[in-house]
């Protein structure tokens, strides 16, 4: 067991920063970038922190993790106890480890961010994880009784899978319906090997079935069975089948045979593993120039995927200035390190393609900034006349999402907003139809990972609630 | 897995298999597709469902061998199973009583007009199909559209079976003929739908194709499938499969069809260089 050492020693100690592969070696592979951390620097990282008695990070975290005891157990090097602890409220402590935007939860509240320096509470979080999943540790099965009832879970991806572990905790009977053939939602189609590798999602996944959980991959709720027709066979349904549907620019030229959607782009990489052509069977564009529009952590994940597959030049091309980047900083340096070149205060006005519909070029104009926007950014002014053609051979738009609109479609009395997106009571995530709840990002719109985590979290909550009380979806027939 | 229940060759070509899938046979409706994978390896590819048997649980796949997945597709017999198999994906045909309507389809596209033909003729109408390909074998499923329809035309291009031409000189001749035709689906390869829309231009008739674009998810998320129709662009997993054929930007959508030529014959190479067996020379086994 290490040792606690002296709170001004733990103040003045520095955090351990991450070891990563090379920036010059890792465009060429799809290994993960950060490697993690090892067993001492994890103690010794570990050993900085300062177990507030009022701890603020606890509340910043969405999944509600006891974030200073899992540490604790970490300086005890009770790694197991520390996985157990985590496990309490996260069932994706690998995953939230690697994708979650700390800097603005957790560590943004840390008392020692005041000194630049918090706690590294998602590395510490992603050892552990990892360790348990290598030493062959496993979560506790619930030892509450079996309820009869059946909650049906519309997706697969991180709210989906919450909601399903901790109802599945309470006991519930839990089945999830996923469109695709492999469960994980965005984790698995959206988020690339280099960030989130694939086999621990789908580690994550079967250690939630063991709790108890019904996958049922293949069924597309909408088509294959309305959600009218689960709620005779359910008592209760959590939608969460994300935002879907992919946005473009609407300039001309959009449609040229190489202009993608990042969820196309990042699907084909991710999902059907197109960057193993010819070993699978689904091909990909591999474009000596890629231009990506946006800067998101989505349009990230694209210019960098698109650098692996072989491109030899990877743009980002952004309407706005560098202070406005929508994705996490951490995001942003790792894609400047491997050499993707930003374009800010560019605004695409066509793509310029050949005869046989090819990409050849897109034609950008120079902008400027001028007042604030409702958004509370300056915005964006197109400066008449400065066009310019970056010449490039393929497009990425990655400029967000849109709700699909084939479940709400099939729900009769859950009412949708004006952008499709499902109408829900903050606290409880109940939608307009008593028994239906809805969370993540068809709720939200392009949210994060874990923001979709704690509305699985609430949602389940409320589940339980509504199922205790007697009622069912049965019922109100 | 989903099973392979019986399989056909309707042509050396051309294969039709029935496949165990309830939770799709029990709503699937005509004009409707589904999304399949070999296996975990495979690509997903679209196919219009060429039939269904509710009570059996059971949905019929008709298609033909263009590349390496229909080819590897081929090879499953009876008894194998597909890694994975959804729907039913994109919007139902508009089925009601129109009055006198015509099915047009070319190659295996006679496969997709074939629910929709019987449906059509359930609701009430009374319906021409006229069915066509490049020469006699080619021809598949004729008793099954005869038996849909009202009246069955056949053509071939070369005349080794009924009329000699293609679908559209009749399409022509019963336009001309029946000012009371109000409607025609056609199906089959981008070219013949385009053409076939030309043809019914000048009538005062409705046409409606089914776009077979290349996809992915097959539920909206990808956008792979967007095509203009009307200058606008739409999905066709999830606004079509069925246009009104005037609106459609063929040009774009051939284009987009060919989107991956260069990887569809490296993968269809390596699969001969491997794999293949059977003697039409192809193979190097």
């Amino acid at each position: 067991m290490a040792e606690m050492i002296p709170p001004k020693e733990r103040i003045q100690r520095e955090q351990i920063s991450m070891p990563e592969q090379e920036p010059k070696e890792r465009i060429y592979n799809f290994k993960e970038v950060p490697l993690g951390y090892t067993q001492e620097q994890a103690i010794y990282e570990a050993q900085r922190c300062l177990q507030c008695k009022n701890a603020k990070c606890v509340p910043g975290c969405p999944a509600e993790i006891n974030i200073p005891k899992f540490i604790e157990k970490i300086v005890e090097e009770d790694f197991a106890g520390a996985y157990l602890e985590i496990l309490k409220t996260d069932d994706l402590p690998a995953m939230t480890g690697r994708v979650c935007p700390q800097e603005e939860q957790c560590q943004q509240v840390c008392i020692l961010e005041k000194q630049g320096k918090p706690i590294a509470i998602g590395r510490l979080e992603r050892f552990v994880a990892d360790w348990a999943r290598e030493n062959n540790i496993h979560g506790n099965l619930p030892k509450i009784s079996k309820k009869e009832q059946k909650v049906a879970i519309v997706g697969s991806g991180p709210a989906g899978l919450t909601c399903a572990a901790d109802l599945a905790k309470f006991g519930y009977d839990v089945t999830i319906f996923e469109a695709l053939h492999q469960p994980g939602g965005v984790l698995v189609y959206g988020i690339p090997e280099f960030r989130l590798p694939k086999s621990i999602v789908e580690y994550e996944v079967k250690e939630i079935e063991k709790l108890g959980v019904k996958v049922v991959t293949d069924f597309v709720v909408g088509t294959t069975k309305s959600v009218d027709e689960l709620t005779r066979e359910f008592d209760a349904i959590f939608l969460a089948n994300g935002a879907g549907a992919p946005r473009f620019m609407n300039i001309p030229g959009e449609n040229l045979n190489d202009v993608y959607s990042a969820n196309e782009f990042l699907t084909r990489a991710n999902l059907m593993k197109a960057y193993l052509f010819p070993k699978y069977d689904t091909p990909i564009k591999i474009g000596k120039r890629a231009a990506t529009i946006g800067a998101g952590n989505v349009a990230m994940d694209s210019a960098r995927t698109a650098l692996r597959l072989g491109a030899e030049k990877s743009y980002i091309v952004y309407r706005r200035s560098r202070k406005e980047v929508p994705a996490r900083s951490e995001e942003v340096h790792h894609a400047e390190e491997e050499g993707i070149i930003f374009n800010f205060l560019t605004l695409p006005v066509k793509v310029l393609g050949d005869d046989k519909g090819n990409v050849i070029g897109m034609e950008c104009l120079k902008m400027e900034l001028g007042e604030p926007d409702d958004s509370g950014r300056r915005r964006p002014i197109p400066i008449p006349g400065s066009n310019f053609v970056i010449e490039v051979d393929m497009v990425i738009d990655a400029i967000g999402t849109s709700a699909n609109p084939i479940v709400a479609r099939s729900a009769t009395g859950v009412e949708i907003n004006q952008w499709g997106y499902f109408i829900i009571d903050d606290n409880t995530k109940a939608t307009t139809k008593e028994g239906i709840f809805a969370g993540g990002d068809i709720v939200r719109g392009s949210a994060t990972v874990i923001s979709a985590v704690g509305d699985g979290k609430v949602a389940a909550r409320a589940v339980d609630e509504f199922l205790s009380s007697g009622k069912s979806l049965k019922k109100s027939k | 897995m989903y099973q392979v229940i019986n399989k056909k060759i309707l042509h050396e070509t051309i294969y039709s298999m029935w496949i165990k899938a309830p939770e799709v046979a029990s709503s699937v409706q005509p004009g409707q597709f589904i999304i399949l994978m070999i296996k975990e390896k495979g690509e997903r590819i679209p196919l219009t469902v060429a039939d269904f048997n509710r009570e059996k649980g059971l949905i019929r796949i008709v298609f033909q061998i263009v590349g390496k997945t229909s080819e590897e597709l081929s090879t499953l017999e009876e008894g194998d199973g597909l890694y994975s198999f959804i729907g039913p994906l994109g919007k139902e045909t508009e089925i009601e009583n129109y009055g006198k309507v015509i099915t047009v389809g070319g190659g295996t596209g006679i496969a997709c007009i074939h629910p929709i033909t019987r449906a059509l003729k359930e609701a009430g109408n009374e319906v021409i199909s006229i069915i066509g390909a490049r020469n006699k074998e080619l021809i598949i499923m004729e008793e099954e559209i005869r038996k849909a329809s009202s009246e069955l035309i056949v053509t071939t291009d070369d005349g080794s079976y009924g009329r000699k031409g293609f679908v559209t000189q009749v399409l022509k001749e019963l336009l001309d003929k029946d000012k009371s035709i109000k409607k025609v689906w056609t199906i089959g390869p981008p070219i013949m739908m385009k053409v076939t829309c030309e043809t019914t231009k000048p009538y005062p008739v409705d046409t409606i194709v089914s776009l077979n674009s290349i996809m992915v998810d097959g539920t909206g998320m990808c956008g792979s499938c967007r095509v203009t129709i009307g200058g606008e662009t739409k999905f066709v997993c999830t606004d079509g499969p069925e246009f009104d054929g005037q609106l459609v930007d063929w040009e774009e959508f051939s284009n987009r069809l060919s989107r991956y030529k260069g990887s569809e014959k490296k993968s269809w190479d390596l699969y001969h260089e491997h794999t293949h067996l059977c003697s039409c020379g192809r193979g190097t086994k």
